[in-house]
């Protein structure tokens, strides 16, 4: 209501009945999207806080009942998940680094008008998207490279992303000034530099949603761990996620652990399933806003040429 | 000399004839954007046209001993051995059903969400209201799947609990034949809706503001400018998302669908995509597999190909 009557001062001509009408609606439909995507979430936080029997007996719907921090407690406790963590940390930051360090100056080279196999390359990688070996082929080519069973697996093997390649492209050509080369090759600036001290510099916005976008899919990657990872210790995050979250193997010291659905350790097993959802999904949320800003410019970019 | 017309370019481009450049001989002085570009060649090339080599696999026997080429020419009959197998038509129908569903359903989502929020005429509440569509995406599979199980399990999930409310009684959402493609498709909208809507949202802001003064002054109801402007606006957008999507009709998500399958729904939750793995992967029937990937690649192929032809002859908006 209050936001009908402050717009109707700044618009010029007269909203009648169906117009208001018109907003109303979207108004709720907005709001009851807005409350499908939160609640669920919201919904996490509490039971994760809460007494277990209440959550499973669904009294638990807006507040936190009888809180509790038993679920969080099991997960300090339990090696399996520091170790994931650790290693999903540490393939992240390599992976991103590689990631980052392989696509921008391929970008900025596919950017440049005067590079001749420029056509060439890039219909070369687009190809790949569309058509590819198949799972098994690049399965035996990552046993034949030695990469089986090693960290290695989650850091080089498509480390560059056709996709982002082509939003950093499309970046470079259109909104970095083709004087500001002229400029500096005229004071004899050699590519390396100029990408370096000038383009970088000037591409904050899309480093950061590419940056984003390379860290998210590694800290969220399930299946490298999964066709390619034999031993515990290599394991990341996400594969330990499933073996808690939907194999059921809850507490790493075996009590309680199967299906005993309904029973007395299925609900504290559920608490630590809600704690376990959120300790995981924790270090996406908090880089998230700091980035979403640039959001709607990356893909913006990436749509207007790709 | 003055040229005759004013606005022919006086000087002559070409005053000397010229080499051609090419490839090699401007390798001298592009060798820095040369060494710039090499990392993504090697990569792209090994982990990217090695396996296309690899494909012949799928025609092959696979010799432990030799490696990838040295095993017996099949030709094909390991295609042959999957069409005859009783599990073909299973794996076809599961695939079909799935992927098309998630994308008649999943592929309008979006459009609509852009054109509600671009009707919002608060900008806080937009605002708000984008960052909150956008967040499910960056959730990771198994959390997503994760998040299902708990939330829609009979016993203590607050939807669950919900849907006893209403009298639907101990439905197990996620254990039931009937509702696994459902659940799929709504959980695929619901996380993903928000993040597909941005390039239609980039889309109508691209709109010419003098076509929504007009279309004010003509007397334009708010739906008529949606239906008459905005709508016109997004239609190349959508070609293009259409098209692409279509190139992936027969390859439905392989890491939620797998993490969703258990034992109850299988029946209706093993594709393509899960049988190869679990032939391959898991039983090391190598060729087998490789010859179901491929299969699986070429219609998919051909479905953007296709699309690709439809929507040029029709529209003028294609891919290539």
């Amino acid at each position: 209501m209050q936001l009908v009557q402050k717009k109707q001062k700044t618009v010029a001509h007269k909203r009648n009945f169906g117009e208001w009408l018109f907003d109303a609606v979207v108004l709720t439909i907005c709001l009851l999207i807005f409350l499908s995507i939160v609640y669920p979430l919201y919904f996490v936080v509490i039971a994760s806080i809460s007494n277990s029997t209440l959550v499973s007996t669904g009294q638990v719907t807006i507040f936190p009942k009888d809180i509790s921090f038993f679920g969080y407690s099991e997960i300090f406790k339990d090696q399996r998940i520091w170790t994931g963590y650790g290693n999903t940390i540490l393939y992240t930051v390599l992976g991103t680094a590689v990631n980052l360090l392989f696509t921008l100056p391929a970008a900025y080279v596919l950017s440049r008008q005067e590079f001749r196999a420029r056509r060439f390359i890039m219909f070369a990688f687009v190809l790949t998207l569309f058509f590819g070996g198949g799972l098994i082929p690049t399965y035996l080519l990552m046993k034949d490279l030695g990469l089986l069973n090693t960290m290695w697996v989650f850091i080089l093997p498509f480390s560059v992303n056709v996709y982002n390649l082509i939003i950093a492209r499309s970046f470079f050509e259109s909104s970095i000034p083709k004087e500001l080369y002229e400029a500096a090759a005229m004071d004899g600036c050699s590519h390396f530099r100029y990408f370096g001290s000038v383009v970088l510099p000037l591409s904050k916005a899309i480093v950061s949603v590419i940056g984003l976008y390379y860290l998210v899919a590694h800290w969220n990657d399930f299946f490298t761990g999964l066709i390619y990872i034999r031993s515990n210790e290599l394991q990341p995050l996400q594969i330990v996620l499933r073996d808690i979250l939907l194999s059921n193997q809850v507490f790493s010291g075996g009590a309680g652990s199967g299906g005993a659905a309904g029973g007395y350790a299925q609900q504290y097993a559920d608490q630590v399933k809600y704690g376990v959802i959120i300790v995981s999904t924790l270090p996406i949320l908090l880089v998230y806003p700091f980035l979403q800003k640039y959001f709607d410019k990356g893909v913006m970019i990436g749509s207007v040429k790709g | 000399m003055v040229p005759k017309n004013p606005y022919e370019h006086p000087v002559n481009l070409q005053p000397y004839k010229r080499k051609k450049p090419t490839v090699l001989n401007t390798f001298k002085r592009d060798y820095q954007l040369w060494i710039m570009i090499f990392p993504a060649i090697l990569v792209i090339f090994i982990f990217n046209y090695i396996p296309m080599y690899g494909i012949q696999l799928a025609f092959r026997d696979y010799n432990f001993a030799k490696g990838l080429t040295g095993g017996e020419w099949r030709g094909l009959f390991y295609f042959k051995q999957f069409f005859e197998s009783y599990q073909f038509a299973d794996l076809m129908k599961n695939t079909i059903v799935i992927s098309l569903s998630t994308v008649v359903l999943s592929f309008p989502a979006p459009i609509i969400l852009a054109l509600l929020i671009n009707q919002l005429r608060w900008k806080r509440a937009k605002k708000a209201l984008q960052t909150t569509v956008y967040l499910p995406h960056f959730i990771s599979i198994v959390v997503m799947v994760g998040l299902l199980n708990v939330l829609l399990s009979p016993n203590s999930g607050v939807i669950g609990h919900l849907l006893q409310s209403f009298g639907l009684g101990d439905v197990n959402l996620l254990g039931s034949t009937n509702t696994f493609v459902p659940v799929y498709v709504l959980s695929e909208i619901w996380q993903h809706c928000g993040w597909n809507s941005i390039i239609y949202l980039a889309a109508l802001s691209t709109v010419d503001p003098q076509l929504y003064d007009a279309s004010k002054i003509d007397g334009a109801s708010r739906w008529q400018t949606i239906r008459n402007i905005e709508i016109p606006a997004l239609i190349p957008t959508i070609i293009i998302l259409f098209v692409l999507s279509m190139g992936s009709v027969l390859s439905t998500g392989f890491e939620k669908i797998f993490l969703m399958q258990n034992s109850l729904n299988l029946p209706v939750s093993e594709v393509i995509a899960t049988y190869v793995y679990k032939i391959g992967i898991v039983s090391n029937q190598f060729s087998y597999s490789a010859a179901i990937g491929l299969f699986n690649t070429l219609i998919n192929f051909f479905f953007l190909y296709t699309m690709n032809l439809v929507a040029r002859r029709t529209s003028e908006t294609s891919l290539w």
